[in-house]
This record gives C-alpha cells, sequence and structure tokens, in this order.
C-alpha cells in the first residue's frame, strides 16, 4: 500500500532477543506507515515492544537482539539493507530521537551549546563556530530563555524540561524527516509537559518534520497525534486515526484500555480490569496474544494469529471477531 | 462533623544547605502546612515534583524530624512522642512507596517480608505468623504458593501488592501511598485502585494519597489538597478542586493535563503556565506563585495570601478568588 506521501514503511518487522532464557520475540511481524507530516503515535504497556520498534529503525538494536525479517523503508531505501557507516550518515541527519531520560542522553562533561552543534559539525561540514551560533539559534527556537548564555552552561546546570528541551534542539538541528520521541514526556511534571506538547505540535508545523511518537500515556496520545496504532506484546492490534481509536475502539484490548484509565465519571468507583497480566514473550500464547485474557476468545482464537483487516478507511483490526 | 485522626498544625520544615563550618541557606520545603485527615478518608495530596508532598508526608510519620509545627495524631502530639509510644504509632501507621522494585529486600521470601511487621510489633510468631501472612496476602490477591518466593520472581503489580500486604501486617489504622501507582502500568494501575478502595472499605483505613497524577488523584480522594512550593494553596473535596477550581495555579495544572478526548485539544481554553517552579532556596517574596501568575495584582508581590474559606470546606490561599 504504497501512497505518495508516505515517508516511512515498516514491513512485517520482526525483532528478536536471544537470550539464556529463551528466544524473546519482541516484535512478532509489524506493520505500518507514516505519511508526510504526520505525528504517527504508538502506544502500549510497558514490555510490548514499542522502544524495540523505535530501536529497530533506526538501527540501534542492541545484542543479544537481532531482527530477524521486515522492511524499514524511509523514502523507499530499506534501512535494513545499510552498512554501518550508511546508518550513521543517515542518523541525527534524516532520523533523530529524543528519549524518555534527557539527564542520561546528554553527556555531562560537554556543554549543551557543542552538544547540540555536534550533528551539524557532524553532517553538515559546518565549522565550530558557526554550528555554535546555530546552536544557539535552535536553542532559542525552543524557547530557553537566555539562550546563547544557556549554551555554555553544562547539562546539569539546566532543570529537566530545559534539557529535554536541548535534547529536541539536537535532534532537530539538522532538519530531520522523522522524528522518533521516546516517551519524551513522562519524566516531566504536568506544566512542563504541556510546554513540551505545545513545543513539539508547533516546531513540527514549522518544520514539517514527522513524528514517530511513542507513549504509554493514552490522554498524550489524544493530545498530540494524527494517526495511532495500539502495541499488544509484540503486535500492532489496532491501527487508526486518533478519533476512531478513542471514539470507536474495536479490538478488545483498545476497549478494555480505555475503560482502565481513572476518568472524572466513574470517580471513587470500581475501575474496568483486564484479567491476567501482560504474557512473558519468550513463551507468548498461540494464535491471538491476547486471547488468555480477552472475555470475547473463541476457540480459533487460540490456533491462528489474526490478520489485519480493515474495517474503515485506514482502520485496521487484527482480531478474529471482524474476520 | 467526621472524627479526626491527624491533625498538622504550622508544620514547617526546613532543610539546612551546609558549607564551610556554617549553613549557608536553607531549602523551604514546608512551610506553615495546616493539614486535616479525617477518619475513614482519603486525603489525595497533588503537586509537582519537588513541592513539598513527600517532605510533609514524611514528617507526619515522623520519619523526621519537624522545623516547627505540631502534628497530632489521635489527639496525640507525635512529634513528642517517646520511644515505646513511637513504636506503637509505627504499628498503627504504615507506607506503600512508589518503586516496588526497590522497596522490598531482594533476599528475603515474601513470607519474612510480610512477617518481619509482624515479629517486630510481637504480634504473631512461628506457625501462627506463617498464617497470618498467609491471610495478609490473600486479601491483597496473592496465593499460597507465593509465600516461599523471593521479589524478583513478582512482577511490578505483583510487588506493589506485597507491599501493601505489609504495611496491612500491623492492622493499622493510616496508611501512607507515596506515588504508590506511578511506577505501574494504566491496566495494572486499575488492579492496584481497586485493591486499596476495596481494603480501604473492609478495614476502615485511613489513606493519605500522594500523587502527581491528577487523574488518579481524583479518582481515589475524597478531600484533595494541591500543593506550591511547600504550601497547600488550595484544598476541597473532588468536585470543589476539580470542577471549579479557584487557586490559579490549580486551573493551570488542570487544564495543562492531557484530556482522554482528542476532540477536546482544539477547542479547549488553555490557561498554559509559563516558567518553571523557582527555586525553594529562595522562594517569592508575597505568595509563592505570583511570579508564574497570570492574575497576579501587585499586593501579590508583597504579601503572603492567608488560606481562606470559599464555602463548604473549600479552602484556598491566593488574594484574587
Amino acid at each position: 500500500m504504497e501512497r505518495e506521501n508516505t515517508l516511512l514503511v515498516v514491513e512485517s518487522l520482526q525483532t528478536q532477543f536471544f537470550t539464556y532464557g529463551g528466544v524473546v520475540k519482541a516484535l512478532d511481524g509489524i506493520s505500518f506507515e507514516i505519511l508526510n507530516g504526520e505525528i504517527f503515535g504508538l502506544v502500549g504497556e510497558s514490555g510490548c515492544g514499542k522502544s524495540v520498534t523505535a530501536a529497530s529503525i533506526i538501527g540501534l538494536v542492541q545484542k543479544p537482539g537481532k531482527i530477524i525479517s521486515g522492511k524499514v523503508l524511509l523514502e523507499g531505501e530499506d534501512l535494513l539493507q545499510k552498512s554501518d557507516r550508511e546508518m550513521n550518515r543517515i542518523r541525527g541527519s534524516r532520523i533523530s530521537i529524543i528519549s524518555q531520560d534527557p539527564t542520561s542522553a546528554l553527556n555531562p562533561l560537554f556543554k549543551i551549546g557543542y552538544q547540540v552543534s555536534e550533528p551539524m559539525i557532524y553532517h553538515q561540514g559546518m565549522k565550530k563556530k558557526q554550528a555554535w551560533k546555530g546552536a544557539a539559534k535552535m536553542l532559542h527556537q525552543m524557547g530557553i530563555p537566555d539562550s546563547s548564555g544557556k549554551a555554555r552552561n553544562y547539562p546539569h546546570e539546566l532543570s529537566g524540561g530545559m534539557r529535554q528541551r536541548a535534547l529536541i534542539a539536537m535532534a532537530l538541528s539538522c532538519s530531520p524527516s522523522l522524528l522518533i520521541a521516546d516517551e519524551p514526556t513522562t519524566n516531566l511534571d504536568v506544566t512542563i509537559e504541556r510546554q513540551i506538547l505545545n513545543l513539539v505540535r508547533e516546531l513540527q508545523q514549522n518544520f514539517g518534520t514527522s513524528v514517530l511518537w511513542i507513549t504509554h500515556d493514552m490522554a498524550v496520545i489524544a493530545e498530540m497525534c494524527d494517526r495511532v496504532a495500539v502495541m499488544y506484546a509484540g503486535n500492532i492490534v489496532e491501527l487508526a486515526d486518533v478519533r476512531s481509536i478513542f471514539k470507536n475502539p474495536k479490538h478488545p484490548y483498545t476497549v478494555r484500555l480505555l475503560k482502565a484509565i481513572p476518568l472524572s465519571e466513574v470517580s471513587g468507583k470500581e475501575l474496568d480490569e483486564i484479567p491476567g497480566a501482560v504474557p512473558r514473550l519468550i513463551n507468548p500464547p498461540s494464535g491471538c496474544r491476547f486471547h488468555p485474557r480477552c472475555q470475547e476468545a473463541m476457540t480459533v482464537c487460540k490456533e491462528d494469529k489474526p490478520e489485519g483487516v480493515d474495517l474503515a478507511s485506514g482502520h485496521m483490526v487484527a482480531c478474529h471477531l471482524y474476520s | 462533623m467526621p472524627e479526626l485522626l491527624i491533625e498538622c498544625r504550622k508544620v514547617t520544615k526546613y532543610f539546612p544547605i551546609k558549607g564551610f563550618l556554617k549553613d549557608v541557606g536553607r531549602v523551604h520545603a514546608v512551610e506553615q502546612v495546616d493539614l486535616i485527615i479525617s477518619k475513614y478518608q482519603t486525603y489525595g495530596l497533588v503537586g509537582e515534583s519537588g513541592c513539598g508532598k513527600t517532605t510533609l508526608a514524611r514528617t507526619i510519620m515522623r520519619l523526621i524530624p519537624t522545623t516547627e509545627g505540631e502534628i497530632y495524631f489521635e489527639g496525640r502530639n507525635i512529634v513528642t512522642l517517646s520511644k515505646d509510644d513511637l513504636r506503637r504509632f509505627r504499628r498503627v501507621t504504615s507506607i506503600v512507596f512508589q518503586d516496588p522494585y526497590t522497596s522490598l529486600d531482594p533476599r528475603m521470601i515474601i513470607a519474612d517480608v510480610v512477617g518481619e511487621p509482624l515479629s517486630i510489633h510481637g504480634i504473631s510468631y512461628g506457625e501462627e505468623r506463617e498464617n497470618m501472612v498467609l491471610r495478609l496476602l490473600e486479601m491483597v490477591g496473592l496465593k499460597a504458593e507465593h509465600m516461599y518466593r523471593y521479589p524478583h520472581e513478582f512482577s511490578g503489580g505483583q510487588r506493589q501488592r506485597i507491599a501493601i500486604a505489609r504495611a496491612l501486617a500491623g492492622n493499622p489504622k493510616f496508611v501512607l501511598l507515596d506515588e504508590a501507582t506511578s511506577a505501574l502500568d494504566v491496566s495494572v494501575q486499575a488492579k492496584i485502585l481497586n485493591l486499596l478502595n476495596h481494603l480501604k472499605r473492609e478495614l476502615a483505613l485511613t489513606y493519605l494519597f500522594i500523587s502527581h497524577n491528577l487523574s488518579v488523584i481524583r479518582h481515589i480522594s475524597d478531600v484533595i489538597g494541591v500543593m506550591y512550593m511547600g504550601q497547600i494553596v488550595e484544598q476541597g473535596s473532588r468536585e470543589q478542586v476539580f470542577d471549579s477550581p479557584l487557586h490559579p495555579y490549580t486551573q493551570g495544572i488542570l487544564s495543562a493535563s492531557p484530556k482522554l478526548d482528542p476532540d477536546e485539544r482544539f477547542h479547549s481554553e488553555k490557561t498554559v503556565l509559563t516558567g518553571e517552579v523557582p527555586s525553594a532556596i529562595n522562594p517569592p517574596e508575597g505568595c509563592r506563585f505570583h511570579p508564574r501568575c497570570y492574575k497576579a495584582i501587585q499586593l501579590c508581590s508583597q504579601k503572603q495570601p492567608e488560606l481562606r474559606d470559599m464555602g463548604d470546606g473549600h479552602i484556598v490561599s491566593c488574594h484574587c478568588s
């Protein structure tokens, strides 16, 4: 399903980790695509494979992990076929990533200005001085007050929100076409989170960057994303535009997950629970990986893995109820 | 009028900043906080990181001494409790911490984790203790087979259940839940919240629930206190605080928190709080919120507002409301 304005296509991507305990099937053949200029959300609980997806796309799956099969096409080029050297030219210039913890993502020994200018020196061959100026300008665009002064600071001298802004500046310094945001606001307070969400939205519109937004927070998804993929145990179980996911969820997991969130309407009352726990991916359940916890499970769910079905335009569900 | 369990009067906690030979400053962690927790209630304390929620709770549990002020638990001032009385106080109060991965000793089997308080308080020993541990585990939804396992064999949600079982061992009246669900996934969080509500009814408990997560606080609390820079700026029932917030800071955090409805993002008015929380070493003069407040008038930078009752126990400290 190639569309003209597709930026990234991920096709039946399978990533596994070969541990002493057995093979962890972290990604079980996921497919999705990200269009130009959209914010694509990837949501799921911890251990469902969100971050492995990000690592697989930018080629940073660490040993003992390995990409078994699949394709990752960025503007038509398969990133999985690239050499390490070629990937180094792509990371930071065409795809960049911001991570959950800005403190560990920044090097404590180097000044902010240097770290933000590094991609420009490396990828665009800028001179140090020129790059430093560019870095200060980027920091200014991130809404950092006194940006040229802050550029001379070390990471520990900045607050968490400022560090995250610096990290976003670093990620956007070479105007990448895809920004991967892996839980970028999870460690921040609500008011700072709001500032970062607004900032990313604004930048995304100004720079025209596509964003892959990874989070476990449904509310952030509702606020930020254009289209959403819901992940469960290494599979995408539902993929649709953000309104359909929230107003008209189809997959039993999505339905239950949304009901588990404490909302004002159910204050003080019993919350809906999903029975059981997330399965271990060394030995995942047969067929549909959600079937042991699903109230609507049928015999076929134990045997066959459901294929993705297109319900309406762009609303994909992988569930036997709909096939 | 519901019965009082805990009453704080002008509780203040400063942390000294040590310099060479003398203190060079102090962190104003908690300042002049009056707080009342009634029996069988869940008091939700919400605020951003560094606002003093945990410090306040720790002074209430007498884990750290107060700088000033009095704290009464069932009418007795716990600030001046003797060693023996303190042990009795420890039995009727307990804590569940945020991170179930670090709050359980990795070298102890679950029977000992949950059983230790029973021995310490001289409640039961030996076989009787085992039976009590089993009852406690069943209460939180675990089974007998879990008793002889180590913490690393459990998932995050199960570990939090173990921590809750341990907290209930001394048959407490009061449980402090310090970010007890923050490290958990939504579906697990839902289970723990249901369990906590269930246990509270069953065992007639009183909770102090600390969280930065507004929707969780809204779900579980009867009374909510909003903290900012060491002070409670607004307090009231769930409806009062969430449906008609009076303090600009409360309004700010409520409108800042992401909503679950994708339609909301386009047509909702957002009072975006600018700037960041100032340093607690040199807090701003007057109202501590005034540098970030959109309503601030001149008075705000000069005089600290008093807590005023706006009717029905809805208390707010703001010059403008």
